[in-house]
């Protein structure tokens, strides 16, 4: 099924006889639940930008390379830098933005803006009754009511099919600057990126890729992006290029075509490299200065068993030996569950996904 | 402004109940006498008090779960307190309600630099949480104007935000997990010290909730290193227009300052009479500040002047020393108080954007003058989050009734331009019956699920946030 228009997604729910798997573009898409496809591909378009209120409104199916083109235009970018996974996933597509909010997509520069949540303004969605649903709006501070465009971002369809995400974005740097640290181990690699983001130069990116370097990105007015690296050069010593390799990092291009399982873990960073080495991983790649760890797996490890108890979450992002969310402590198993039952009673939604 | 009548049944149960309450908590932590329930009777909205049947003050999560506990069982209603700031009646309690106040709860738990996180009980106040970490080069960034009182209970209740929110988000960008304790008594751990949610984001919804879903207890906040350096610039203008044009932008512009803030004639007046802070007399007055080393606030102030100048400013003017800074910030921090000076005022606090900014200006001018009632509007001029003020006579028979009736209309237009009704305080009572001009029916039934949820009999701060007609159901529960 590929609705054209709300109205004809919310009959399409209603009328559903069956499980439904909702998918934007399909580019990253976590686990296998099974059913009929609900495509929100046929309800694209933006609806409103207003550079001037750095705000953008847009139907849930528009592909993410229409609004990145759109915002390029005026200088301004979703600053929560999406990463794309096709070539992670092996899938081909064109990413919606309802898909990117779905799975609360983000990337390096999560740890000083903040993540896709943080940029969401607002929400049409569909729940399981086919009932239309709104929330938040296009402003950028509102606490009427509840906060269900949070609830709803990185839900991965399982409590509403989005049709329409109000975002704020942001105004694109006009210089940047990478200083990279050559050949720390990941204990140390990890002290110096808190270093870098506990001192008051902005870093807006900080990672750790085994083998190719350590790398720390500033951005800003040129004579900011100048000042803020010679300074953490000064703190860390290391060496300032133009541009880093942010998009593969992002993309996480290491584990590209190389077999395996690709887990994804979310701990506090002075923990990940204890982690990383219980984890008996064949590849491993530092984000968010240590506070995400993308792990390459044999095929079938348990990384959950192999690491045993820890403060975090670990999700299984390619690969099916294991389930694909961290299964929660029983009373906020219940809480997410009551809140599965009463926004999708017939539980039609992604059924089997992150339950 | 209704409350729902009593539970008769509660009422007459009260020695029962707390003596249950004492059984489980210290002595000193349970309060019935009348006279000292009277600090309870009402928040910083005080037009509106009640009496609660009683008040406690746990020290611990596992007291606050056993005072839970017993008034689950009891059917007893609970209003959760922080510090008792909330502009919209948050914390005001009702007869038959037990205030659970988390005031005594202010302790640090842990200091965690390299990952960038405190973990504090939730009665400390905001101000303090940075006090905790300043001296080693670090901040907690949402600063309500009340952030020498307010609790971080309070501020997790309401999303709280604050004039640096431009930069650095509101509460919920900057908190990183909770200790919950449901009204069963039942305590989770919602997130921690990591960046994001491993399955649905509860922390989402719980942060905003009103106190509605659950009594947070403990919370991990996310710190930042302090900036190098701050620095103000004043800009006067002859047009309210032309102001908001100038706002625009600026953040068009691709340098984001941490405050842009508005105020018009009336306020201006008011706040250099009482602040001195040396403010030219204009039609709208822009404080717009950066942060950095001095050179680099030198690049963003000379971007930002430039701009400005566009707009023919009647007055530009950067602080050129630390003292200055100050004034310039105390005048607009005052503002409040200023107004407070010369007169009763109510305080309002939608959100509208930013392109609406002249619009509404215009029309809040001109419903001042059709209802001869006075306005003063300052705010956060950045993220359209709007603070009009509008004066009336507390002693005057009928003023605060039109003064309230105007807000409304206020709201109502704020929400016509695609809006909201509040972007830091909170619904709490204050806007309770404003919601359908917001939401359709549908939307609050969805709000209301999460607490069905969270908070099954609906004894949670009940009744708050939703109409009492649309919530009537439930709570007879």
């Amino acid at each position: 099924m590929r609705p054209e228009t709300e109205s004809e997604l919310a009959e399409a729910v209603r009328g559903a006889r069956g499980p439904l798997v909702v998918r934007g573009g399909g580019t990253r898409s976590l686990g296998m639940p099974a059913g009929e496809v609900l495509e929100t591909g046929g309800m694209s378009g933006i609806t409103l930008y207003e550079p001037g209120a750095l705000t953008l409104v847009a139907r849930a199916g528009t592909p993410l390379a229409e609004v990145e083109a759109t915002l390029a235009a005026e200088g301004q970018r979703l600053a929560f830098e999406p990463p794309d996974l096709r070539g992670l996933l092996g899938r081909a597509g064109e990413s919606t933005l309802g898909g990117v909010v779905a799975a609360n997509a983000s990337g390096p520069r999560r740890v000083q803006v903040g993540a896709c949540r943080d940029f969401l303004l607002g929400v049409r969605f569909v729940d399981g009754g086919g009932q239309v649903i709104k929330n938040g709006g296009r402003v950028m501070k509102n606490v009427t009511g509840y906060d269900l465009v949070k609830l709803l971002a990185g839900s991965h369809g399982t409590l509403g099919v989005l049709t329409e995400v109000s975002l704020k974005v942001l105004p694109a740097s006009a210089a940047e600057a990478t200083v990279v640290l050559d050949g720390l181990d990941d204990a140390a690699a990890v002290d110096a990126m808190a270093r870098a983001l506990g001192s008051p130069f902005e870093v807006t990116g900080a990672a750790h890729w085994p083998g190719q370097g350590t790398f720390l990105r500033v951005e800003g007015l040129a004579a900011q992006v100048d000042y803020r690296a010679a300074q953490l050069q000064a703190m860390l010593g290391g060496r300032t290029v133009a541009q880093g390799p942010w998009a593969d990092i992002r993309d996480v291009a290491a584990f590209r075509g190389q077999p395996g399982d690709v887990w994804r873990l979310s701990v506090k960073p002075s923990d990940a490299p204890g982690l990383v080495a219980r984890a008996g991983a064949l590849g491993c790649l530092y984000d968010w200065a240590g506070g995400l760890v993308w792990l390459l797996m044999a095929p079938d490890a348990d990384l959950r068993a192999q690491l045993g108890a820890f403060h975090g979450h670990a999700t299984l992002v390619r690969g099916h030996g294991a389930p694909v969310f961290q299964p929660e402590p029983a009373p906020v198993a219940a809480l997410t569950a009551g809140l599965r039952a009463r926004f999708d009673p017939r539980g039609v939604f992604n059924a089997g996904l992150m339950a | 402004m209704d409350m729902p009548a009593p539970n008769a049944s509660v009422l007459a149960r009260k020695a029962g109940i707390v003596a249950r309450l004492r059984a489980v908590l210290p002595a000193d932590a349970v309060i019935d006498a009348d006279e000292s329930l009277r600090a309870y009777e009402c928040d910083a909205l005080s037009a509106y008090r009640c009496a609660p049947l009683a008040a406690v003050l746990p020290r611990t999560t596992a007291e606050v779960s056993a005072v839970l506990k017993v008034c689950h069982e009891e059917g007893v209603p609970v209003v959760p307190r922080g510090s008792g700031t909330s502009l919209a009646g948050g914390a005001m309690p009702s007869a038959d309600a037990v205030i659970l106040g988390v005031a005594r709860m202010n302790a640090v738990l842990e200091v965690d630099y390299p990952n960038r996180f405190i973990r504090v009980q939730s009665g400390r106040t905001n101000l303090s949480v940075t006090g905790a970490v300043e001296t080693d080069g670090f901040f907690y960034a949402p600063d309500p104007s009340s952030q020498l009182a307010c609790a971080i209970a309070g501020n997790i209740a309401m999303n709280s935000g604050g004039a640096h929110c431009l930069k650095y988000g509101v509460t919920t960008n900057n908190l990183l997990g909770v200790t919950l304790v449901q009204m069963d008594g039942t305590v989770v751990d919602v997130g921690g010290p990591f960046m994001d949610a491993g399955g649905i984001d509860l922390l989402g919804v719980i942060c905003g909730s009103e106190g509605q879903l659950g009594v947070v207890t403990e919370a991990w906040l996310r710190i930042l290193p302090k900036p190098e350096g701050a620095r103000p610039v004043l800009m006067g203008f002859d047009a309210n227009e032309v102001a908001g044009a100038c706002v625009s932008d600026i953040i068009k512009a691709g340098v984001l300052p941490v405050a842009i803030e508005f105020m018009d004639r009336p306020c201006i007046e008011a706040c250099e009479a009482f602040a001195k802070a040396g403010y030219p007399m204009c039609e709208a007055l822009l404080i717009v500040e950066v942060e950095g080393s001095p050179a680099e606030i030198d690049a963003q102030l000379a971007l930002i002047k430039d701009i400005a100048r566009r707009h023919n400013p009647v007055e530009l003017r950067e602080a050129q020393s630390e003292d200055e800074a100050k004034r310039i910030w105390l005048g607009r921090k005052s503002a409040f108080g200023a107004m407070g000076q010369i007169n009763d005022y109510m305080c309002l606090d939608g959100t509208i954007p930013v392109s609406a900014l002249p619009h509404v200006l215009r029309r809040i001018g001109e419903m001042s003058r059709e209802c001869g009632l006075d306005v003063a509007n300052v705010f956060h001029a950045g993220d359209g989050n709007m603070h009009p003020l509008i004066l009336y006579d507390a002693n005057k028979p009928g003023d605060l009734e039109r003064c309230e009736a105007f807000g409304a209309e206020i709201l109502k237009l704020c929400v016509e331009v695609g809006g909201c009704l509040t972007g830091e305080h909170g619904v709490g009572i204050e806007k309770r019956d404003l919601m359908t001009v917001q939401f359709a029916p549908e939307d609050l039934e969805a709000q209301m699920r999460v607490k069905d949820v969270f908070d099954p009999k609906w004894l949670l701060n009940p009744a708050k946030v939703f109409p009492l007609a649309a919530s009537a159901g439930r709570r007879a529960g």
